[in-house]
C-alpha cells in the first residue's frame, strides 16, 4: 500500500516486484502458475513427478547408457545395452545411405548441393519483401538447377539415372514438385469451381471431391499399377514420374480448396469494379482477385504445404526411396536390424525440423495478419 | 418506332459474335469438356488394348471366386476358403473398427488435451502444446512405424506387462478381459438403446413443454428407469448372464478374453495419437472464439459455472468446432489406410493382395475409392446434419 502511495505513476506489482528481488519473483510466479489452487498442486506435483521419471528414464537411455560408435559393423557392444540404452552408432553408419539412398556414393555431394538450394529457395519464398513476379523465375531457376544437379550429363558431372535418387532429396522435390505444379492446379480449379459455365464447374467439383474423398494411398496405387495400363504401347513411364503427377493432383485439389476460400473472401466490389474497368476475364483475376484472395489464405496454405511434406513419406507404400523409405531399408542390414528406433528418432527429428520451421514461419504470418486486422 | 422493331429483331437473332459472353462462354466449356472426355477416352482405350495384350479379364466376376487369402484379425467369421466379396467385407469391417473407435478416442483425448492447453496451470498447458507441437510435425507413418516397433519390442506372451487384474501387454498384442454376447445379451442391449430413443423422443417433448410454461421438468428419472432399470428387469426376467472372462496364459498365447492385435493396437494408437493433436488445436481455438464477455454476463445473471458451461459456451463453441472437426474425421478415416505399411488387413491391404493375386488393378482399386468414397459421404452427411441442428438460428 505504502509503495503504491509513494509512486501513484507506476504499477503496484512491478514495484513490489522490484522490491522482491528475483527470488521473490520466482515464488510469485510459481504461486500464480503452478500452485494457484489445491487442484492445480496437485496436478503440478503428479506432472513434475511424471516428467522427471520420464526425462530420467530418457536421458539413461539415450545419453548415459547409449553407445555412441561402435569398431566397424561390430554391434555386440549395443547388444549388450539392448533395451537399456540407445545405439546412436547405427546414425553415422548408416548417416550417408538414410540422406542419399543409393545415388553413386563419390558423386554425393550433388543431392547434398541439391537439398541446400532446396533450403535456401524455401527461405527465399517466406521473405516478404521477394513476393514479385521475380518469385516465380527463382522458382523456375532454382528447379532446374536441382535437375542439373541430380541427374547430371553435363559439366563434367556423370548421369544418374533417378531409380538411384533416395533419401532426403527425393522427399523434398516430391513435396516441392509437388507444390510448384499443384499450385498452379489449384488455382485453375479453384477459379473453375466459381465459373458461371456450368459444365466447367462439375467438372472441377467432380475433381476436388473425389480426389478428397480418397486416401492418397488409393492415389499412389492407381499411379504405380494402373497408370501403366492406361499409357499406349511402348511409352513407360518412370515410377518416381508417375508418383510425382499423383502427387501434384492430390496438392491440386486440396490447395484448390484453400485457394477458394480465399476467393470467397474478397468483396464482390472488387470484381464489379473490375469488370466495369473492362478488364477481361484473366485480367481481372490475375491483377485485381487473385493477389487479394492469395493473401487472405496465406496461414492455411502453409499448413497445407506441411501437411503435404509429410504425406509425401506414403510414397514408401508403393516403394519409391523417400527419407522414410530409406530409413527402413537402412535396418534390414542384419547387424543393425535391432535399432530401428534409433534410426526413427533421427529421421523424425529431420522431418520434425522442416515441419516446425513451417508451422512457426505460419504462427508468425497469422500474428502479422492480425495486428495488421 | 413501331416500324423500326420488326426490322431489328431479326437482325439481333443472326448476330453472332465471338466476344459476347455467353457465346465466349460456351465455347469454352466445349473445348474444357472435349478435351477432358477425349483424354479419358483415350486413356480408356489403351486400357482396354493392354487388359487384352496382356490377357487380364474384366468386370467384377472375380468377386465371387474363392480368395485363399488368409486374414489373421477379423471380427467377421471368416476363412481362405470364402470369396473375395467376403474378404472384402472382412475389409470393410477392420476399416470401419479402426474408424469409428479411433473417431471416439480421439475426439476424447484431443478435447482433453485442447482444454489442457488452456488451463491456467502453466506446466500443464505447455506439456500439452509440446504433445501437440511434437505430434503434428512427424508424418503419421513414421508414427505408425515406430508405434510398430515398440510393439514387436515388448516382452514375449511369458513375461507380458500385466498392470491390473486381467490385462496383459505383449508382443501378442493387447488382452483385456471380455463379456460373451450372446441371444440375451444382445436383449438387454436392444431394450437399452429403445431405451435411450424413448428417452430422446421425450427430452424433446419437456423441452417444447418447457417452452410453452417456462417450467423446467426433470429428466433423470425417466433416464434411470429406461436406460437401467428396463434393461436390468429384462436381465433378470431372462435370466442373462453377464460373467467376464479374463485371459490366461496357456502355453506360449493366451485363451480367453478378447484380443487387440499388436498391428490393429499399433494402427489404433498412432491414429488417435496423431489426430488428437490437431483436434486439441481445434477444441482450444473454438473455446477461444467464444467472448469472455460471454462468461461475465452468464455468471452476472447468476448461474452456475456448470450451466454456463453447458448452455452458453459450449453451444457457441461448437458451432466454430463441427466444421473443422469434420475434416478431421475424414482425415482419420483415410489415414487408416496406412494399415497397409504394417500388415494390418485393411480394405486396401486386401484389395492389395486381390490386386497381386488377380492382376485386376482396376476393379480393385475402384473398389478402395467406392468404399472410402462412401464411408467419407456418410461422416459428411451426419456431421453436416449435426452442425444444421446446432447452427445459429438467426432471425
Amino acid at each position: 500500500m505504502a509503495s503504491v502511495t509513494d509512486a501513484p505513476q507506476s504499477p503496484p506489482s512491478f514495484r513490489s516486484r522490484s522490491n522482491r528481488g528475483a527470488a521473490g519473483c520466482a515464488l510469485r510466479w510459481l504461486r500464480a502458475n503452478l500452485f494457484s489452487s489445491i487442484a492445480s498442486s496437485i496436478i503440478s506435483l503428479l506432472l513434475i513427478l511424471l516428467l522427471a521419471k520420464m526425462l530420467f528414464g530418457l536421458v539413461q537411455w539415450g545419453i548415459w547408457d547409449a553407445v555412441w560408435s561402435v569398431p566397424g559393423n561390430d554391434t555386440s557392444a549395443c547388444r549388450a545395452v539392448r533395451g537399456l540404452g540407445a545405439c546412436w552408432a547405427v546414425i553415422p553408419e548408416k548417416l550417408r545411405f538414410i540422406l542419399f539412398g543409393t545415388y553413386t556414393y563419390d558423386q554425393q555431394w550433388r543431392p547434398a548441393a541439391a537439398t541446400l538450394v532446396f533450403i535456401a529457395l524455401y527461405y527465399l519464398s517466406t521473405r516478404r519483401s521477394l513476393w514479385r513476379r521475380e518469385l516465380v523465375l527463382i522458382w523456375a531457376a532454382a528447379l532446374v538447377l536441382i535437375g542439373v544437379l541430380m541427374w547430371g550429363g553435363i559439366l563434367g558431372m556423370p548421369f544418374v539415372s533417378q531409380d538411384r535418387w533416395g533419401g532426403l532429396p527425393v522427399t523434398l522435390i516430391l513435396a516441392t514438385f509437388g507444390l510448384a505444379f499443384g499450385f498452379p492446379l489449384g488455382i485453375l480449379v479453384a477459379l473453375g469451381r466459381r465459373s458461371k459455365l456450368p459444365a466447367i464447374r462439375s467438372l472441377c467439383v467432380l475433381y476436388v471431391e473425389l480426389i478428397r474423398g480418397v486416401p492418397l494411398i488409393s492415389l499412389l496405387f492407381m499411379a504405380s499399377v494402373m497408370f501403366p495400363l492406361f499409357m499406349p504401347d511402348g511409352v513407360n513411364i518412370d515410377k518416381l514420374l508417375r508418383a510425382q503427377i499423383a502427387i501434384v493432383l492430390y496438392a491440386g485439389a486440396y490447395l484448390a480448396e484453400v485457394i477458394r476460400g480465399g476467393l470467397q473472401a474478397v468483396p464482390r466490389g472488387q470484381e464489379e469494379a473490375a469488370d466495369a474497368l473492362g478488364l477481361s476475364y484473366w485480367q481481372k483475376n490475375r491483377l485485381i482477385i487473385l493477389p487479394q484472395a492469395i493473401r487472405h489464405v496465406i496461414p492455411p496454405l502453409v499448413n497445407t504445404f506441411i501437411a503435404f511434406f509429410k504425406d509425401t513419406s506414403l510414397v514408401l507404400i508403393i516403394g519409391i526411396f523417400d527419407l522414410l523409405t530409406t530409413a527402413k531399408t537402412a535396418i534390414i542390414d542384419p547387424a543393425w536390424q535391432a535399432f530401428s528406433v534409433e534410426v526413427y528418432v533421427f529421421v523424425a527429428l529431420i522431418y520434425f525440423v522442416f515441419c516446425f520451421a513451417m508451422s512457426r514461419y505460419s504462427r508468425r504470418l497469422e500474428a502479422q495478419g492480425k495486428s495488421k486486422a | 418506332m413501331t416500324t423500326s422493331t420488326p426490322k431489328l429483331r431479326p437482325r439481333k437473332r443472326m448476330r453472332f459474335s465471338l466476344r459476347d459472353e455467353k457465346v465466349k462462354g460456351l465455347i469454352w466449356q466445349i473445348v474444357v469438356v472435349g478435351i477432358a472426355v477425349a483424354v479419358v477416352g483415350w486413356l480408356w482405350s489403351n486400357a482396354i488394348h493392354n487388359l487384352s495384350v496382356r490377357r487380364i479379364s474384366t468386370g467384377f466376376a472375380f468377386l465371387g471366386r474363392e480368395a485363399g487369402m488368409p486374414i489373421v484379425d477379423t471380427w467377421l467369421p471368416y476363412s481362405p476358403k470364402d470369396t473375395y466379396l467376403r474378404a472384402f467385407l472382412v475389409g470393410i469391417v477392420n476399416t470401419l473398427r479402426v474408424a469409428v473407435i479411433g473417431i471416439v478416442l480421439a475426439t476424447v483425448l484431443g478435447t482433453l488435451i485442447g482444454i489442457a492447453r488452456l488451463s491456467s496451470n502453466w506446466l500443464l498447458s505447455r506439456l500439452a502444446a509440446v504433445y501437440v507441437e511434437v505430434l503434428r510435425d512427424i508424418p503419421l507413418l513414421l508414427q505408425l512405424l515406430f508405434w510398430y516397433v515398440l510393439m514387436q519390442g515388448l516382452p514375449a506372451a511369458r513375461a507380458a506387462w500385466h498392470p491390473i487384474d486381467g490385462v496383459f501387454l505383449s508382443n501378442r498384442g493387447l488382452m483385456l478381459p471380455s463379456i460373451p454376447i450372446g441371444a440375451g445379451q444382445l436383449w438387454v442391449l436392444a431394450t437399452a438403446a429403445l431405451g435411450l430413443i424413448a428417452l430422446y423422443l421425450l427430452r424433446r417433448h419437456l423441452v417444447a413443454r418447457q417452452m410453452a410454461d417456462g417450467r423446467p421438468r426433470r429428466l433423470w428419472p425417466y433416464a434411470l428407469v429406461l436406460l437401467i432399470a428396463l434393461p436390468a428387469l429384462v436381465s433378470w426376467g431372462f435370466g442373462v448372464s453377464w460373467s467376464v472372462t479374463k485371459p490366461e496364459l496357456h502355453g506360449f498365447n493366451f485363451v480367453g478374453g478378447s484380443t487387440l492385435s499388436p498391428e490393429y493396437f499399433a494402427l489404433l494408437i498412432a491414429v488417435v495419437t496423431y489426430t488428437s493433436a490437431f483436434i486439441a488445436e481445434i477444441v482450444r481455438s473454438g473455446i477461444q472464439a467464444v467472448h469472455s464477455g460471454q462468461w461475465d454476463a452468464a455468471l452476472a445473471l447468476g448461474l452456475r459455472r456448470s450451466f454456463v458451461l453447458q448452455h452458453i459456451v459450449l453451444p457457441q463453441a461448437l458451432r466454430v468446432i463441427i466444421p473443422p472437426m469434420t475434416s478431421q474425421y475424414l482425415n482419420l478415416t483415410k489415414n487408416s489406410s496406412l494399415a497397409v505399411a504394417i500388415g494390418y488387413q485393411d480394405i486396401v491391404s486386401i484389395a492389395n493382395t486381390t490386386l497381386n493375386q488377380t492382376g485386376q488393378a482396376i476393379e480393385a482399386i475402384a473398389l478402395i475409392m467406392l468404399v472410402f468414397l462412401t464411408i467419407s459421404l456418410g461422416i459428411s452427411l451426419f456431421m453436416n446434419w449435426y452442425n444444421a441442428r446446432i447452427a445459429l438460428v438467426e432471425r
